[in-house]
């Protein structure tokens, strides 16, 4: 993702010179070609999340795009509030990049997590927020973005993602992919752990489970007509997201659920508290209950409810 | 313009923040009064470049007033500075008003970015001078600090940051009236010495009277090649009216009508000005 993101990058601040690369500080040898190529649209601003966004925010006031980069953690609760007052509130068209989305730096424990990142940013208004679930995706989304004119946050994972689109697809901010069509249950994903949600799928389809799975690369403003489709269409509704339960994926699509009125079947897999244990990214959505078995366990559990009448 | 123009508009401007504050029955006019002179160089002094009738001209010198909270003094400034009318402030923070408690961008003519919180200014006035001297404009960039401003730590990421990046369009003010909300700052968190920690931190630092209008216009024009300068303005806080000055409880609040006699005749409102406000009322 990130390669996908820097070339991106890379490829619009050639073409349009009001285009900056803002790091404090992380991802410095990944922007060597930038650095070199591109020196006067590239700053590394050292370990200050805020000063960087609030300058990025001073820089977009004059006509600038500034694409500012590090660990989604440290942006998103670090500088929350320059988030919100520098460039939500003076509807500033400044890009926030987080990378290490969810549990990616497993390893590295909690302080690095970027798990109530959606829950915190979802609440600030004029927003947007992507949540790109493959290299492809984040190519779509870095130049939607881009083309967008008013605040993004871009939630990127690292560099060891999959790709699950095969086929060029078209992208557009607020309207999410169907992956797969189902009718007896629609799992609704978020960001990588999607590649996880089609692999389930795929063994629940041996299973006589017909899932429908949905890429909700726009986590704000959510694809209202996606989950009310799913509603009306499917069985039941899971979310799987590595985040927290609370705020994030799981929350934009209950809201939707119950402004619509329609009773469904509903379940959010994801982060019920912080991150335990270490290892790798596979092993620790396992340990912390986000795995493929688990969306399988969740999914033939609600399924079964609901053929048993329960 | 002359010292004794300068000197006079800063009497209207505190003739003005007072207005304001009466109609809204409160405003930081401690904090106003404080940086009066400030802006009123800044603006009638020949200072800041700028264009009422095109606010948004590209070249124009900006302006930051990062301690948001003193924002009657900035209305009344760009009220006298003609980007506004006068009679328009006494609708400050009423429904329907752009004139909020804390300045809004967009909203309010000549308002360069949103403050009230505070330690935020810096950093945006930071990104507007990189990108002005990326465009190889001329523009100046100014922001004015509160000193209690200072003990957010965002200010001193900005403070490394723009000697770092050579920002020599950049000027900061610090409006140093040594008071906060509660307390003398120096008894709350320790500041001294002040000026030092901007030099250490790579600043060309100027020390002035922040009442004295030749003094504050000489600093405001100083520049040195490749690097920021901070002018560490010393103020009294409530500056004009003798009972607010020096006296933290005037951080917020409102004369009562004993005191309202002595604010009156110390800003020098006419019997005719102080009928009109107390109809208007």
């Amino acid at each position: 993702m990130r390669t996908a993101y820097l070339d991106t990058l890379y490829e619009l601040a050639q073409k349009d010179k009001r285009v900056y690369a803002l790091i404090s500080d992380n991802g410095a040898i990944v922007y060597d070609r930038f650095r070199r190529d591109l020196p006067d649209q590239y700053l590394n601003l050292g370990i200050s999340e805020a000063n960087m966004i609030g300058m990025a925010a001073g820089m977009a006031s004059c006509g600038k795009i500034p694409f500012t980069y590090t660990i989604g953690a440290f942006l998103a609760y670090r500088a929350f509030e320059f988030i919100r007052n520098d460039v939500c509130l003076q509807d500033q068209n400044v890009k926030i990049v987080g990378t290490g989305a969810g549990q990616v730096y497993s390893a590295l424990g909690p302080t690095h997590h970027s798990t109530e990142d959606l829950g915190g940013l979802r609440a600030l208004p004029d927003l947007t927020i992507l949540c790109p679930a493959s290299p492809l995706e984040v190519r779509k989304a870095t130049i939607a973005a881009y083309e967008h004119e008013g605040p993004v946050y871009l939630r990127l994972g690292t560099n060891r993602e999959a790709e699950i689109y095969e086929n060029e697809y078209s992208f557009e901010i607020g309207k999410a992919v169907t992956l797969r069509d189902g009718k007896d249950v629609t799992l609704i994903g978020t960001g990588s752990i999607l590649k996880d949600v089609l692999e389930a799928a795929a063994q629940l389809q041996s299973e006589n489970i017909d899932a429908r799975v949905i890429d909700m690369h726009t986590i704000k403003p959510v694809d209202r007509v996606a989950i009310i489709r799913a509603v009306d269409e499917t069985g039941g509704i899971i979310t799987v997201e590595d985040h927290n339960v609370t705020g994030g994926l799981g929350s934009a699509v209950a809201e939707v659920i119950a402004e619509y009125g329609k009773g469904v079947r509903f379940r959010r897999l994801g982060l019920n508290d912080f991150s335990k244990g270490y290892g790798t990214y596979v092993q620790v959505r396992e340990v912390n209950g986000i795995g493929v078995e688990h969306i399988c366990a969740e999914t033939k559990s609600l399924v079964n409810q609901r053929r048993s009448g329960i | 313009m002359t010292t004794e123009s300068v000197e006079s508009k800063c009497r209207e401007m505190r003739k003005l923040i007072f207005a304001q504050a009466y109609a809204a029955k409160g405003a930081h006019m401690g904090a106003a009064f404080s940086v009066t002179d400030i802006l009123g160089t800044l603006y009638f002094g020949g200072v800041l470049r700028y264009r009422p009738d095109d606010p948004w001209w590209e070249d124009r010198d900006r302006l930051i007033l990062s301690k948001g909270h003193a924002g009657v003094a900035l209305y009344a400034a760009l009220a006298l500075a003609g980007y506004f009318d006068a009679d328009y402030l006494k609708t400050f923070c009423q429904p329907g008003s752009s004139l909020g408690g804390h300045p809004k961008i967009r909203e309010v003519p000549g308002v360069e970015a949103s403050t009230g919180a505070l330690g935020h200014g810096l950093s945006f006035g930071i990104g507007i001078a990189y990108a002005n001297k990326a465009d190889n404009r001329q523009s100046h960039m100014y922001v004015i600090l509160g000193d209690g401003e200072c003990q957010e730590g965002s200010i001193w990421e900005g403070a490394l940051s723009a000697p770092t990046l050579g920002l020599d369009n950049l000027t900061v003010v610090v409006d140093h009236n040594k008071l906060q909300a509660m307390d003398a700052l120096e008894t709350i968190v320790q500041m001294k010495p002040f000026a030092d920690k901007w030099k250490a931190f790579g600043w060309n630092v100027v020390e002035i009277d922040g009442h004295d209008p030749d003094e504050i216009r000489q600093a405001l024009l100083i520049r040195e090649r490749g690097k920021p300068t901070v002018i560490v303005a010393h103020t009294v806080k409530g500056k004009g009216v003798s009972f607010m000055e020096n006296v933290p409880i005037w951080h917020y609040r409102m004369p009562d009508e004993k005191e309202l006699s002595v604010l009156f005749r110390e800003l020098g409102f006419t019997q005719e000005e102080q009928r009109e406000l107390v109809l208007d009322k």
